[in-house]
C-alpha cells in the first residue's frame, strides 16, 4: 500500500471527515473537513503505528496534519531521517 | 538514587505564602497537599465574592443550577477526560460484596496490605469541572436562542502541590452559554471584559493572556497547540510573587466550541450541533489572590474592598 493510501485509510478511521478522504485532494484543508482537535490527535497516533515513527515534539501542532499532503511530507521527512 | 532539586525562588516564595496562611489560620492544613479546611473569615470573603459575581452577571437572566461534587460515570464517559486529563480524574470505588469478602478486606487491612482489590468503580466520578453535570442534562434541541446557565460547586483535580494556589478541591463560579457558535463567540468576548473590570476593581492587578489546558502526553501537545493557536482559551491571571512568575490564573473564560456540545448531542433549533462558551472564577484561588495582595488581615484590606465584598 502506498503512503498516500495508508494516510487516507488513516483518514477514514480516525479523522471524523464528513467525506471520505479519498475524494480530497492532497492539499485540502482536513480540519475544513470536518477533523477536530481530538480526531487530530488519534489520526496522529495511528499515522504513527502505521509507519512506526514517533513524531517529535516539534511536529505535534495543528499545521503537520491539515492535509493528506502535509501529513505525507512529514512522513516522509521522518522515515529519510531514520533510513 | 535520584537527584533532588533544589527549591526554586518561586517554590520558595509558595512555601512562604502557604506558611503565612496557615499562621493567620485562614487555611488549614491536612497531611495531603492542596487539601485545606477554610476559615470563617475566608468564607466570608468566599461569600461577598459570590454575591459580587451574581451580581455582575445578573444581566444574563441566567438559569440557576447546583449539581454536587460527584456526577454519573456514565456522562463522565461521553467526555473525552480520562483521554485527555487522565492524571487529574478521580474515580469513586466502593464496597459492593458480601461479608466474605468484607472479612477478607479486613484482613488484608489488618496486616497492612492494600485492599483496593476488594472495591469496585461505583456508578459516580468525582466533578473535574462543574459544566459537565449541567452538558449531560442538556442533550437534544437548547430553545431559541439557546441557553444560559449559571453554576457553582467543587472541582477536583489530582494534582498535589505545596503551591496554596493550586488546590485538588475547589469551589468554581461558572456562567455557562449553549447556542449557536457566533453567540458562543460573541459571548465569551463579552464577559471576559465584564471579569476582567470586576476583578481589576478588587483591586487586583489582573491581565488576560492567551492559555491552554494541561492534556496529558504527547496527544496533549497537539491539543495544546491547536488551542493556543485557535484563541480558545483565556485566563485572568493576577501576579502573586513579583518577578519570579508572570501570574497565577484566577478565571477564564473558554470557547468550548462542539467539544462538549457534540459529546452530548446538543442542537440550535435549526438542527446544528450548538457551540458552548463559558466564564469560569477559581473561588479559592480569587480569594487568595485577594489575600495574596491585600494581606492576611482582612480589617486592613482596603475600605472600597471592604465595602464590595460586604466585610
Amino acid at each position: 500500500m502506498s503512503m498516500i493510501d495508508t494516510v487516507v485509510r488513516v483518514l477514514d478511521t480516525h479523522g471524523k471527515l464528513t467525506t471520505p478522504a479519498g475524494s480530497l485532494a492532497p492539499d485540502a484543508d482536513l480540519y475544513a473537513a470536518g477533523m477536530t482537535s481530538h480526531a487530530s490527535v488519534n489520526v496522529m497516533l495511528a499515522v504513527e503505528d502505521a509507519f512506526d515513527i514517533e513524531f517529535p515534539d516539534e511536529l505535534l501542532t495543528k499545521s503537520t496534519f491539515c492535509s493528506i499532503g502535509a501529513i505525507c511530507s512529514a512522513v516522509e521527512g521522518l522515515l529519510e531521517a531514520a533510513a | 538514587m535520584t537527584d533532588v532539586l533544589a527549591p526554586t525562588a518561586l517554590d520558595l516564595a509558595r512555601l512562604e505564602f502557604r506558611d503565612e496562611l496557615l499562621a493567620s489560620g485562614l487555611l488549614v492544613g491536612t497531611s495531603v497537599p492542596g487539601i485545606y479546611g477554610r476559615s470563617g473569615d475566608f468564607e466570608r470573603v468566599i461569600a461577598g465574592l459570590d454575591r459580587i459575581l451574581g451580581e455582575a452577571f445578573a444581566a444574563l437572566d441566567a438559569t440557576v443550577l447546583r449539581f454536587p461534587p460527584v456526577y454519573p460515570r456514565a456522562d463522565f464517559e461521553r467526555t473525552d477526560y480520562i483521554a485527555s486529563f487522565p492524571d487529574l480524574s478521580g474515580i469513586v470505588s466502593s464496597f459492593e460484596d458480601g461479608d466474605r469478602e468484607h472479612r477478607e478486606l479486613l484482613a488484608a487491612r489488618e496486616e497492612g496490605r492494600a485492599y483496593e482489590g476488594w472495591l469496585k468503580p461505583a456508578d459516580v466520578v468525582l466533578t473535574n469541572a462543574i459544566c459537565h453535570p449541567l452538558y449531560a442534562t442538556l442533550e437534544g434541541t437548547l430553545p431559541s436562542g439557546g441557553g444560559t446557565y449559571d453554576l457553582s460547586g467543587y472541582g477536583f483535580r489530582h494534582e498535589p502541590s505545596f503551591d496554596p494556589m493550586r488546590l485538588q478541591s475547589f469551589r468554581m463560579r461558572e456562567f455557562v452559554f449553549v447556542g449557536t457558535p457566533d453567540a458562543a463567540q460573541l459571548y465569551r468576548d463579552t464577559w471576559l471584559d465584564t471579569s476582567v473590570a470586576l476583578l481589576a476593581s478588587l483591586g487586583l492587578a489582573v491581565q488576560a493572556v492567551p492559555a491552554n489546558d494541561p492534556f496529558f502526553g504527547r496527544a496533549g501537545k497537539m491539543l495544546v497547540s491547536a488551542q493556543l493557536r485557535e484563541n480558545l482559551k483565556v485566563e485572568i491571571i493576577v501576579p502573586l510573587y513579583g518577578d519570579l512568575h508572570e501570574g497565577t490564573a484566577i478565571a477564564s473564560a473558554n470557547c468550548q466550541r462542539d467539544h462538549l456540545t457534540h459529546a452530548f448531542d446538543i442542537r440550535t433549533t435549526d438542527g446544528e450541533v450548538a457551540h458552548g462558551a463559558c466564564v469560569a472564577f477559581g473561588m479559592e484561588r480569587t480569594v487568595l489572590a485577594l489575600v495574596r495582595t491585600h494581606g492576611t488581615d482582612l480589617e486592613a484590606w482596603p475600605v472600597d474592598v471592604r465595602a464590595l465584598l460586604g466585610l
